[in-house]
C-alpha cells in the first residue's frame, strides 16, 4: 500500500513545499504524485523529476475545493495515505477529504516516527503532540519547514486520470503579491518586519535587506494588519510557519503567536530598541538600537564584507 | 436567512500554557479561559451580516462542560439571538465535534454557517472543512470578506499566494479569519439583556453520535527550549555574524 501526495503549484510551476513533502514521507511507502489544474503539465514534468516518486497523476480541470475533493476521493481508495503540505490548499482540502472518508486527519505534522506515529504542535508551538493513528487508512497534512527537499533527477511516469464535473464555486478575482523574493515557507533566509517600521514605505527598508541577502520577506500580524505588508507575508499560528537556516527579526518584540511561526528557525537576529523585547532574549544575536539607523549601515557593512 | 455560528472555549491566547511534567496534557486548572479569538470573529460576521439585513435569526452552538455557556453568554452580549450548549466533559475529537455540529445544521437548516478558522488550543483547523463535506455543503475557508449577492455569498480568502474572491452558492459554510473584521466589546446593557436571551443546554448523547476517539494521544510534551540570547555591540559585528551565517549555509 502507498502514498498519495497532493501537489501544490502556482502559476504553473510545483511549489517546493511539495519536494519536502516527497522527501517526509518517502519511508511510508511508494509515492504517487497528484497535480490537479490547468495546463498542470509543467508542473507533473517538475514532480515527475523527485526522487521517490512512482508515478505523477494529472487531472486536467481548475482545481477548486469541490472538483478537488471529488477527484482525491476516488483516487483515496487506493492508497494508505493521503498526505498534502499544510499550506492553504492542503489545510482547506483535508479535513473535508478526511470526513468524507469518515477518518480522522492528522495535520501540521513536523515529525513522522513510523508508519503511524506522528508529532504535531498545538497552542502556537508552545506543546506537541505525540499521536498513534491506527486507522486503516490515513489523511495528513505535513509542515514541509520541517523537512529538507527530495533531490531530484528521477523520471517517473505521467499519466492523465479523469476530471469530474464543474464546481459550484466560481473564482471572482485574485489579488496576488508581485514580489520576486523566494517562497516564505521555504527559504533558507527570512528577514522579517514589525510594526515598529510605522509604514509600508519604510516596511521597504526590509525588502532592500531581504534583496541583499536573497532572502524571503515576513511580517507580523500587527504589521499586516497595519496595512505595512500584504498578508501572505504574516508570519506565525495563523499565518505561514518558517523554518530557515537564519531569521532576521527587525523591529517585532516578539508576540507568543509570532513566535509560533518561527520555533524552527536554526538561528535568529533580532534587531530591537528594547532589550527586554521577548524576541531579543532568544536570539543568538541581537543589536539594540534605531533599525531606521541600523539598516542602512548593515546593507552597507554587508556590501564591504562582500556577502553575495 | 439563519445564520449559524459554531464557537469554542479556550484557553486565553494570550496565556504562556504550561505542559503538565506526566505528560498528560497542558494545564488548563487556574488559567484564564475565553472565547476563541477566531470565533469572534465568526460571531461578529455573523452579528453584521444580521444587521445589514441578512440575519434574521443567529443562532451559536457551542460543544463543552457547562462552564462554556460563559463563551455563548457572550456571543449573545455581541448580539446572537439564542444559544445551544452540547454539554460534555470530553475532549473530543474535530471529527466527533463536526459531526455532531452537522446533526445541529440539520436540525436548524441555517442558509450560513461561519465558523472561526481554527482553534488556537489545538491548532487544528478542521472543523468548518469537516462540516461542508457531511452537511455537502459549499466552503469557503479562512475569509477576509463576507458579502451576500441574491443567493450566493463572495467570500475574500486569505491564501499562500495572497488572496482570492470565490462565490459560491447559498447554503454555505465560511471560516472567518483574523481580517475579516474587528468583534466589538459588548456593552454593559448587551451583557445583561445577553442573560435573559434562550439558551438551551442539551446533553450530548442526545445526538446519538459515535464519539470514539480515532486517535491515541500518546504525549504532551514542551517544545526543545533555545538557548538564551546573546547581544552584539555593533552593526559591524552583527554584519560579521551575518556573513558568516550566510557562508555556512549549505548550497539548496
Amino acid at each position: 500500500m502507498s502514498v498519495l501526495i497532493i501537489a501544490d503549484h502556482d502559476l504553473g510551476k510545483l511549489s517546493p513545499a511539495t519536494a519536502r513533502i516527497v522527501h517526509a514521507v518517502a519511508e511510508l511507502g511508494p509515492i504517487d504524485v497528484l497535480v490537479v489544474g490547468e495546463n498542470a503539465q509543467n508542473v507533473a514534468s517538475d514532480a515527475a523529476q523527485l526522487a521517490g516518486v512512482q508515478k505523477v497523476l494529472v487531472a486536467e480541470t481548475a482545481s477548486t475545493t469541490d472538483t478537488d475533493l471529488a477527484i482525491i476521493e476516488t483516487l483515496a481508495q487506493s492508497y494508505r495515505y493521503v498526505v498534502q503540505s499544510a499550506g492553504s490548499v492542503g489545510r482547506d482540502r483535508m479535513p473535508a477529504l478526511a470526513a468524507r472518508l469518515d477518518l480522522m486527519p492528522v495535520t501540521d505534522i513536523i515529525e513522522i516516527l513510523g508508519p503511524n506515529r506522528f508529532v504535531r504542535p498545538i497552542y502556537a508551538g508552545n506543546a506537541l503532540q505525540t499521536i498513534t493513528d491506527n486507522q486503516p487508512r490515513h489523511i495528513l497534512t505535513v509542515r514541509a519547514s520541517a523537512f529538507r527537499a527530495a533531490a531530484t533527477g528521477n523520471a517517473a511516469t505521467i499519466e492523465t486520470v479523469e476530471s469530474p464535473t464543474a464546481s459550484v464555486a466560481r473564482l471572482i478575482a485574485t489579488h496576488r503579491t508581485e514580489s520576486d523574493t523566494p517562497d516564505l515557507s521555504t527559504a533558507q533566509i527570512v528577514v522579517g518586519g514589525g510594526i515598529a517600521l510605522g509604514s509600508a514605505e519604510n516596511f521597504q527598508l526590509i525588502e532592500r535587506l531581504a534583496k541583499k541577502l536573497n532572502a524571503a520577506i515576513g511580517a507580523t500580524r500587527a504589521a499586516v494588519d497595519a496595512g505595512y505588508a500584504p498578508n501572505d507575508w504574516q508570519v506565525g499560528q495563523t499565518g505561514k510557519i518558517i523554518a530557515p537556516d537564519l531569521y532576521i527579526a527587525i523591529g517585532i518584540s516578539g508576540a507568543l503567536q509570532h513566535l509560533a511561526g518561527i520555533q524552527g528557525a536554526k538561528k535568529i537576529v533580532a534587531i530591537n530598541s528594547d532589550p527586554e523585547a521577548p524576541l531579543v532574549k532568544l536570539a543568538d544575536a541581537a543589536l539594540i538600537g534605531d533599525l531606521f539607523e541600523i539598516i542602512p549601515q548593515l546593507i552597507d557593512e554587508l556590501d564591504k564584507a562582500g556577502v553575495r | 436567512m439563519k445564520i449559524l455560528v459554531a464557537i469554542k472555549r479556550v484557553v486565553d491566547h494570550n496565556v504562556r500554557i504550561r505542559v503538565r511534567p506526566d505528560g498528560s496534557g497542558v494545564e488548563t486548572q487556574g488559567v484564564r479561559i475565553s472565547m476563541n479569538p477566531f470565533c469572534k470573529h465568526a460571531v461578529e460576521a455573523a452579528v453584521q451580516l444580521g444587521e445589514a439585513g441578512h440575519g434574521d435569526e443567529i443562532v451559536v452552538v457551542s460543544i463543552g462542560p457547562k462552564a462554556a455557556t460563559d463563551v455563548i453568554l457572550t456571543a449573545l452580549a455581541m448580539g446572537a439571538h439564542r444559544g445551544i450548549l452540547i454539554e460534555t466533559d470530553t475532549d473530543l475529537e474535530t471529527l466527533a465535534i463536526a459531526k455532531l455540529l452537522a446533526k445541529v445544521v440539520a436540525e436548524e437548516s441555517p442558509d450560513i454557517v461561519l465558523l472561526g478558522k481554527q482553534a488556537v488550543d489545538d491548532d487544528s483547523n478542521h472543523v468548518g472543512q469537516m462540516l461542508a463535506a457531511l452537511t455537502n455543503r459549499p466552503q469557503a475557508t479562512f475569509a477576509s470578506e463576507i458579502k451576500v449577492v441574491g443567493q450566493q455569498l463572495e467570500v475574500t480568502r486569505e491564501i499562500d499566494s495572497g488572496r482570492e474572491t470565490i462565490a459560491i452558492p447559498l447554503p454555505a459554510i465560511v471560516t472567518a479569519d483574523l481580517r475579516l473584521n474587528t468583534p466589538r466589546n459588548a456593552a454593559l446593557p448587551m451583557v445583561m439583556k445577553a442573560r435573559s436571551k434562550p439558551l438551551a443546554i442539551r446533553p450530548v448523547a442526545e445526538f446519538g453520535v459515535d464519539l470514539t476517539p480515532r486517535l491515541t494521544v500518546e504525549k504532551i510534551s514542551p517544545p526543545p527550549e533555545r538557548v538564551a540570547g546573546k547581544t552584539v555591540g555593533s552593526v559591524p559585528e552583527l554584519a560579521a555574524y551575518i556573513a558568516g551565517e550566510v557562508s555556512q549555509m549549505e548550497a539548496l
